[in-house]
């Protein structure tokens, strides 16, 4: 028994509707969450990640409505994040229907959130997000939407998020991100050997190969991408054959 | 019929009463000793750590109308902590009791594999099963933990492996539980709720 290696669609969302766009420039409409959750949730994919971008205090209420809305579409795990802050705000991004809460800036600015979050719902439930920039020798830490150096080593901090309760590592290649060019294969074997918890690939995905080169050469639990899916240009049903095909563990709905 | 869900102020309450809604079947929540005693059909959910769902059973006073009502037959769903609470002990809380009903203690999964065990993986049929009943031999579930029970037990069902073998299903008479989370696997689990529910009404 080994388990299936994981596939991600990701939901980045304004907070009611999924936006589609690089570095919050140019958003362009990409469809309804719960519309989109339905479908991913029938083609077979093995968990959703919904992002909140815009993250601002006003339009929260709205993406907690998004969550209830797409959690009640789904047979699968649900992971919330964007604008996460404090416990409060991961107890009710949960209340909403999420399983699992990711945190990115908030995590680097206040590490102590990563344990309270874990203390509170269990390491399964958290998952820390790393946006990862190579630099020479190393990968550097970036935050509030990869703009920012948080002037950490990613493989350090993804050990310490870990060594603070996280459950699973949501790894971008802010690099790759958008890129459509692959995954940064080293940047993820790197970390995956360097933590005992779950890897899930993010960034630059949109051929089958590169989601096959995620799993084998960079060593990912999971692999995470968002537009190929959305416009179509990737089924999840025929991604798994294709990786199947490969000799990846892959999970086909029933 | 209406299962009663054992709300005790964690774990994925809502997650469980979405998959039932989708299956067409009601179901209420109860954290009262009374409202365990009356129940039918009792579910008990669980995620996070096994301290919390121990500690809250007893402060809530649960444990005895629940033991009460597994004595009685009423049909029990345990789910992944809820799996695990029915042994004596866990390693994770060593201190604590745990319910006793199945004989054994809950250890952690070896530091030799990713953990936590998180993800879709197969589970072993080692013996008949009324709750697979239907499911396909191949059929993946939804596993969310670092703690897991010891597989070789009168009552154990199937067995899932990751680094160790341990149970992933349990059964005995009128109670069962699951280490995975049938309320996430998708239409195995919608599968294998219902079988409760039918095995439960």
């Amino acid at each position: 028994m080994t388990l299936a290696r994981r596939i991600i669609p990701c939901l980045d969302t304004d907070g009611a509707r999924v936006v589609k766009g690089i570095n919050f420039i140019g958003l362009r409409d990409a469809g309804d969450p719960a519309e989109l959750a339905a479908r991913y949730n029938a083609e077979g994919a093995d968990e959703l990640i919904v992002l909140d971008i815009a993250a601002s205090r006003d339009r929260r209420p709205t993406f907690l409505e998004t969550i209830r809305r797409v959690a009640a579409e789904l047979a699968i795990p649900l992971t919330a994040g964007g604008g996460i802050r404090a416990l409060e705000d991961a107890r009710a991004v949960v209340r909403a229907g999420a399983d699992k809460i990711t945190v990115n800036t908030a995590a680097v600015e206040q590490p102590e959130l990563i344990s309270q979050l874990s203390e509170e719902f269990g390491a399964q439930a958290v998952v820390l997000a790393i946006d990862a920039k190579h630099e020479t020798g190393n990968w550097d830490v970036r935050i509030r939407g990869g703009r920012d150096s948080a002037h950490l080593d990613a493989i350090a901090w993804a050990q310490k998020g870990v060594e603070l309760g996280a459950g699973e590592i949501l790894l971008t290649s802010v690099d790759r991100d958008g890129t459509q060019s692959g995954f940064d294969v080293p940047l993820t074997a790197g970390i995956s050997r360097a933590v005992s918890v779950p890897v899930i690939a993010s960034g630059g995905a949109k051929l089958p190969e590169h989601f096959l080169q995620a799993f084998s050469e960079g060593e990912a639990d999971a692999a995470l991408a968002a537009s190929i899916f959305h416009d179509g240009t990737q089924s999840i049903r025929s991604l798994k054959q294709f990786l199947a095909q490969s000799g990846i563990p892959v999970r086909f709905p029933c | 019929m209406i299962v009663t869900l054992i709300d005790y102020g964690a774990g994925n309450v809502a997650s469980v009463e979405r998959a039932l809604a989708r299956i067409g079947v009601a179901a209420i929540r109860v954290s009262t000793s009374e409202g365990i005693a009356n129940a039918t059909t009792l579910l008990l959910p669980g995620v996070g750590h096994f301290s919390a769902l121990i500690r809250a059973l007893d402060e809530k006073a649960l444990r005895q109308p629940l033991l009460e009502a597994i004595a009685r037959g009423v049909p029990f769903l345990g789910i992944c902590l809820g799996l695990q609470a029915l042994y004596e002990s866990s390693d994770e809380a060593p201190t604590l009791q745990g319910l006793g009903v199945l004989p054994g203690r809950v250890s952690a999964l070896p530091p030799t594999v990713k953990l936590p065990h998180m993800g879709w993986n197969r589970v072993r049929s080692t013996a008949p099963s009324r709750l697979l009943r239907g499911v396909p031999l191949d059929a993946y579930f939804y596993f969310a933990h670092s703690f897991a029970a010891p597989p070789a037990n009168a009552s154990t069902a199937a067995t899932c492996a990751h680094g160790v073998e341990f149970t992933a299903v349990t059964e005995q008479g009128n109670l069962f539980a699951t280490q995975f989370h049938p309320e996430k696997s998708g239409d195995a689990g919608a599968l294998l709720l219902r079988n409760f529910v039918s095995l439960a009404a």
